[in-house]
């Protein structure tokens, strides 16, 4: 399998070899964890590569690989964009953390853009989205509207970026309705379609009638539309396909902007590294419309938290809030700082069981 | 822990469904092996037929239809192969693996306008008074056909390799090639034939991904099936029996492992999670004992000449 996928991206790579060279053109790649039709995130981030490509025009040539496995494989799939000439290089999953920065070291007048990570050098900057805030909003519909109080949650890897967001939403689910449970599913993969619905339904099957997803398929929303009077959310994309039911509201990713600023900004010779971390406010992470299978009071609230935490009066993490254990993280009114959400690690009071280490 | 949650009766019932597309994939694959021919193409067939199931399906809103048609758009790409492999005697192995290349982009560019569309659901069988026994009848008699057609399957294919004597000079043509042309049996014809029944499961298995499974369609859905498939397929020594019994371990314990997160047992989940290809490959391993090895003409090009 792993063997395959190597071959498959060496000949996509071989592909992209091939393209033709314009020197005068400044080159973006980009390289992708899934297929640019998951759906989900894949689909918005060539959204925001088309975008690119719409803002500048003839100036600028992207190419994109595809579907690129995490680990030692992406690594070649970089090193040959830049030997190609590419001159910003975006990757987009949590996985090519130590490859970009592997292949940036040995190409240091390449600019390289990764996702959601936190190893930076002078030629790599790390961009993503407080995700973490649509989670809040998305906890507070689910705490609502559940009738079973159980809520499932698919989640691939435990990484910090997966784990803020389960916590975010299991504190305003709980603070809407405190006889609320989370049902946490590790699927340990961001791409699997039949996985993906097979554990939302093992979720469903066991009372959850809310399903979360911090996977990047559609998966989960099919096997709730034919479970029935199951709620769910899109991730990462709108899923609008799946709306009013089982879909009734989602976290939608808005890389373009930020794609376009950093292509701008190597074409204008000003890049420098940085660490952007950007939010609902910002407009990097867009609430999708929230459906009339809402009740028309609940919807009100989640857009006035969406409104507050837009403004920054509010932050989805504020204290009083103890971890898993028992013991103290937050202050009454403390709110977390940035530097302990990247790294977080830890379940908040009340979810039940282990984060595999 | 609270096991109370996980009912035993849906457990198994879900087990059935995942276990039917690597059930129907394998099987194709080991007539295809038993006849000596090594078709790493699995992922691509399925895919194909996952995509073309799913468009026949929404546009004529039967799903037979897309069945039917799923395992003949999958028997046809495997033709592709067959042409490759049996008469320009291009290595196996390669033509493959292109295969699944190609599978996996023709896919996605047929695709293309069916993403994110709800494909008409399939009936379930109605067994009368089975389906409506306490517990076994919704854990095994409620499914849809594919299910029983996917078991009937293996109960045929091993009667026909074991018991008939076209399965006999298959397996004949899997085991010396040159012996059975020395006989008089035409060996690229027999080939042929497994080969389009090996696409046509693989394509039947690749529908029922993404009609009754998931039900929907995602570029690369398969996401590695058409590869398990494979393994399985060495891991049952070649043997149908076995191949049902690997690929419901499989599913079982896939689908066991999701049930006992969501329950919270208190199981480290890295451990879950590789569960279903540890359990799968010790059982098989272990039942491999009596030294049945593979076809002996396994991947070899045959030419009359020679």
């Amino acid at each position: 399998m792993k063997l395959i996928k190597s071959l498959a991206t060496a000949a996509l790579a071989l592909g992209v070899a091939s393209a033709a060279m314009a020197e005068d053109k400044t080159k973006v790649g980009f390289v992708f964890v899934g297929p640019v039709g998951d759906g989900g995130w894949t689909y918005e981030h060539n959204q925001g590569r088309l975008a690119v490509e719409a803002e500048f025009g003839d100036k600028v040539e992207t190419v994109f690989v595809e579907s690129v496995p995490e680990g030692a494989d992406s690594e070649r799939v970089m090193t040959q964009m830049a030997l190609e000439g590419a001159d910003l290089i975006f990757t987009t999953s949590f996985g090519y953390m130590d490859p970009t920065i592997n292949v940036a070291s040995k190409f240091p007048n390449v600019k390289f853009e990764h996702a959601t990570g936190y190893k930076r050098a002078d030629n790599v900057s790390t961009y993503s989205a407080r995700f973490y805030e649509g989670r809040a909003v998305q906890g507070l519909i689910a705490g609502n509207i559940t009738k079973s109080n159980i809520i499932g949650y698919i989640g691939s890897f435990p990484i910090p970026e997966v784990i803020r967001g389960i916590n975010s939403a299991y504190i305003q689910a709980k603070k809407v309705n405190p006889d609320v449970e989370f049902k946490i599913v590790w699927a340990y993969t961001w791409f699997d379609p039949a996985k993906e619905a097979d554990a939302a339904k093992a979720l469903i099957e066991q009372g959850a009638d809310v399903i979360l997803q911090h996977t990047d398929s559609t998966a989960p929303q099919a096997a709730a539309a034919e479970a029935g009077n199951v709620y769910t959310f899109g991730q990462a994309s709108d899923m609008a396909e799946y709306a009013p039911m089982p879909r009734v509201s989602s976290i939608i990713d808005n890389w373009a902007p930020y794609y376009i600023e950093r292509t701008k900004a190597v074409m204008d010779g000003t890049w420098t590294s940085t660490d952007t971390w950007a939010g609902i406010g910002a407009g990097m992470v867009g609430i999708g419309e929230i459906t009339d299978a809402v009740p028309a009071d609940v919807k009100e609230a989640a857009l006035a938290l969406k409104a507050a935490i837009a403004s920054g009066d509010v932050h989805p993490f504020t204290g009083p809030l103890n971890k898993q254990d028992g013991s103290a993280w937050l202050a009454e009114g403390e709110v977390a700082d940035d530097g302990t959400l990247a790294g977080l690690n830890f379940y908040v009071e009340g979810i039940t069981g282990e984060i595999p280490q | 822990m609270d096991l109370s949650s996980i009912n035993p009766v849906l457990l198994v019932a879900s087990l059935m469904i995942t276990a039917t597309p690597l059930l129907l994939a394998a099987l194709g694959e080991l007539v295809v092996e038993r006849a000596g021919v090594l078709n790493l193409g699995v992922e691509g067939m399925m895919i194909t037929g996952a995509v073309c199931g799913f468009i026949i399906t929404v546009e004529t809103g039967s799903p037979w239809m897309g069945f039917l048609l799923a395992a003949v758009a999958g028997a046809v790409l495997s033709m592709l192969f067959a042409l490759l492999t049996q008469v320009f005697l291009a290595n196996q192995v390669a033509s493959g693996l292109a295969l699944t290349l190609f599978g996996l982009g023709l896919s996605a560019l047929l695709g293309r306008e069916y993403v994110g569309i709800k494909p008409p659901s399939t009936p379930k069988l109605d067994l009368g008074p089975l389906a409506d026994l306490p517990i076994i009848g919704r854990a095994f008699f409620s499914h849809d056909i594919i299910v029983y057609f996917a078991l009937a399957m293996t109960v045929a294919i091993w009667f026909f390799l074991q018991r008939t004597r076209a399965g006999l000079t298959l397996r004949a043509v899997g085991e010396n090639h040159d012996a059975a042309h020395a006989l008089g049996y035409k060996v690229v014809l027999i080939r042929f034939a497994a080969i389009a029944f090996g696409g046509a499961m693989a394509g039947l298995g690749g529908a029922y991904i993404s009609l009754v499974r998931v039900p929907q369609w995602t570029e690369g859905m398969t996401a590695g099936i058409g590869w398990i498939a494979l393994a399985l397929v060495v891991f049952a020594s070649w043997k149908p029996g076995r191949v049902v019994l690997g690929a419901y371990l499989f599913g079982g314990v896939g689908v066991l492992q999701l049930n006992l997160q969501a329950a919270g047992v208190s199981i480290p989940v890295e451990y879950l999670a590789s569960a279903p290809y540890v359990v799968t490959i010790i059982a098989l391993v272990i039942m491999s004992k009596d030294r049945s090895g593979a076809p002996a003409s396994l991947g070899r090009p045959f030419h009359a000449s020679s």
